[in-house]
């Protein structure tokens, strides 16, 4: 994989960056998911997690099992913030 | 040249190896999950001077100074912007607290002010101004990015020779008589040890734990962990609420768009107490809680979706000041951070790294204000003032 492959569609985050900072030592997903804000977007990592997960896993000489997922955040999908906050005309 | 173990892989452990290897010292860091996992890479991100007492607008102020000059310093773009603070009246007797705060901050050069809702309206687009009398506007607060801070601290840190270990969990000390000789730690299944001069507890939630490791009693600095959440939004225009804006006296409630990606953080003074140190599950009283003051601060937010919802720990000392100093000869504690340890971090750190290596600080930091050792002793300052 090289040039401009998106990985990250929501945040625009290319693989050339990911493969960069795995090489400057930056292995853990979680650190990885927040330095380059990789899904944390509006899909939250439904389209990108995966693919970052395979990424890791060629460059660490990892099973894609052994690496764990990152923590999910509710809620799934996202919510109107005026349903939530108990109507319109409140 | 001495060895020194740090213990807590946040902002305040990561950013006080740094300062101790720029002041010549052997450092080895040492982080049981992964490095930010902690409360730092769940905070709000601010940074405000606009304390309501003089060791904390003093350090603070220095902070910002810091925090002005960090990104040259590290040499990594680290996204800090003075961005102001902007806190919100909902009454006469609050607006003649902020008075007083005010001329508490400006005795310090802090250059605070009042501000009429007109003011305050073109400074937050989209604030509803009905319920507000005033507000308190320091354009120098701001917020920057904790993800980049801490990894530019770690880089600059390793560059310089810490030994910085995650995933490596401290398990005990050796003691001869008080004196720590070594740290024992586990990594991959494996315990082992070093051998060590001096060891700074920086692990805020878990500090009495490793203070019990130290030999000293659980309680000695009490910090109760209560779990603090925020919602953030999908991403609005920039510039829509720049500021961390809060009206106290609506439970601490705020907003503050995100720096990065223009999302609204909202927080409140919704708080559980802990269930334990795994309990991060957010929870729903907050979400709904949180978006009715998100609300009436910024009515168009009703059209917004809610997109994350997390929680990390604010670990509280009896006052809400941090304790920071020397509880042993060769052990020192910089913990106990509630809603502000990433803000006061670049003064902290150094002072501590400054504590460690030479004795003395050059920051004026108080440290009779923040003396460890103030509880056993039974004495309490003014509670810190605790939103992000
Ligand atoms: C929701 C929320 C919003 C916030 N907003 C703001 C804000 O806007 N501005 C602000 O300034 N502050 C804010 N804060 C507070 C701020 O996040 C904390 O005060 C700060 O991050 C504390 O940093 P720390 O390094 O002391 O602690 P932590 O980041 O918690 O680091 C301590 C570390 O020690 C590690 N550790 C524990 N035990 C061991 C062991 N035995 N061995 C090895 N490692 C160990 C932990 O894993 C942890 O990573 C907020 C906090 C929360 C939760
Ligand atoms: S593609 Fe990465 S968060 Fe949506």
């Amino acid at each position: 994989m090289s040039g401009k492959v998106i990985i990250c569609r929501c945040n625009d985050v290319t693989a050339d960056e990911i493969e960069a900072l795995i090489d400057s030592g930056v292995t853990d997903i979680e650190e990885i998911k927040r330095l380059l804000r990789i899904g944390m977007g509006p899909c939250q990592g439904r389209t990108c997690i995966p693919l970052v997960i395979s990424i890791l896993a060629r460059k660490t000489g990892k099973r894609p099992e052994e690496i764990p997922l990152p923590k999910t955040r509710v809620p799934i999908r996202p919510v109107r913030v005026g349903v939530l906050a108990g109507g319109d005309d409140e | 040249m001495s060895k020194i173990a740090v213990i807590g892989g946040g902002i305040i452990g990561v950013a006080t190896a740094y300062e101790l290897a720029k002041l010549g010292e052997d450092v080895i860091l040492f982080e049981k999950n992964y490095f930010g996992s902690g409360s730092t890479f769940r905070c709000a991100s601010g940074i405000r001077a606009q304390f309501t007492d003089e060791a904390n607008v003093r350090l603070m102020k220095y902070a910002v100074e810091r925090w002005e000059r960090l990104e040259d310093e590290l040499g990594f773009d680290i996204n800090f912007r003075q961005t102001g603070y902007l806190f919100l009246a909902t009454s006469e007797e609050e607006i003649e607290a902020f008075k007083a705060n005010i001329r508490l901050q400006n005795r310090f050069g802090v250059p605070t002010r009042l501000i009429d809702m007109d003011e305050a309206k073109e400074i937050v687009p989209i604030l509803n101004p009905e319920p507000f009398l005033a507000g308190t506007w320091n354009p120098r607060d701001g917020k920057a990015n904790p993800f980049k801070t801490l990894f530019a601290y770690l880089f600059r840190a390793r560059e310089m020779g810490v030994d910085a270990r995650e995933h490596t969990e401290v398990i005990g000390f050796e003691r001869e008589g008080d004196e720590i000789t070594a740290v024992r730690y586990r990594s991959r299944g494996k315990a082992e040890s070093v051998k060590v001069d001096a060891v700074l507890n920086a692990t805020n939630a878990w500090a009495p734990t490793i203070n019990e490791m130290a030999g000293l009693k659980r309680g000695i600095v009490p910090i109760k962990v209560y779990k603090h959440q925020l919602v953030k939004t999908e991403l609005l225009e920039k510039g829509q609420a720049e500021p961390l804006v809060c009206p106290p006296s609506w439970n601490d409630a705020y907003i503050i768009q995100d720096g990065e990606d223009g999302g609204i953080i909202c927080g409140a003074g919704i708080e559980h107490e802990a269930r334990g140190l795994n309990d991060v599950e957010p929870t729903y009283d907050f979400l709904r809680g949180v978006l009715r003051y998100a609300v009436m601060m910024a009515p168009p937010l009703k059209y917004a979706h809610v997109i994350r919802q997390w929680a990390g720990f604010y670990a509280k000392t009896p006052d809400r000041n941090p304790a920071i100093g020397k509880l042993l000869e060769d052990f020192y504690i910089s913990a106990g951070f509630s809603g502000h340890g990433f803000m006061m971090a670049p003064a902290v750190a150094q002072a501590m790294a400054e504590l460690i290596a030479r004795g003395r600080s050059k920051v004026p930091i108080d440290w009779e204000w923040y003396d460890p050792y103030r509880f056993e002793r039974g004495e309490l300052h003014t509670s810190a003032f605790q939103i992000g």
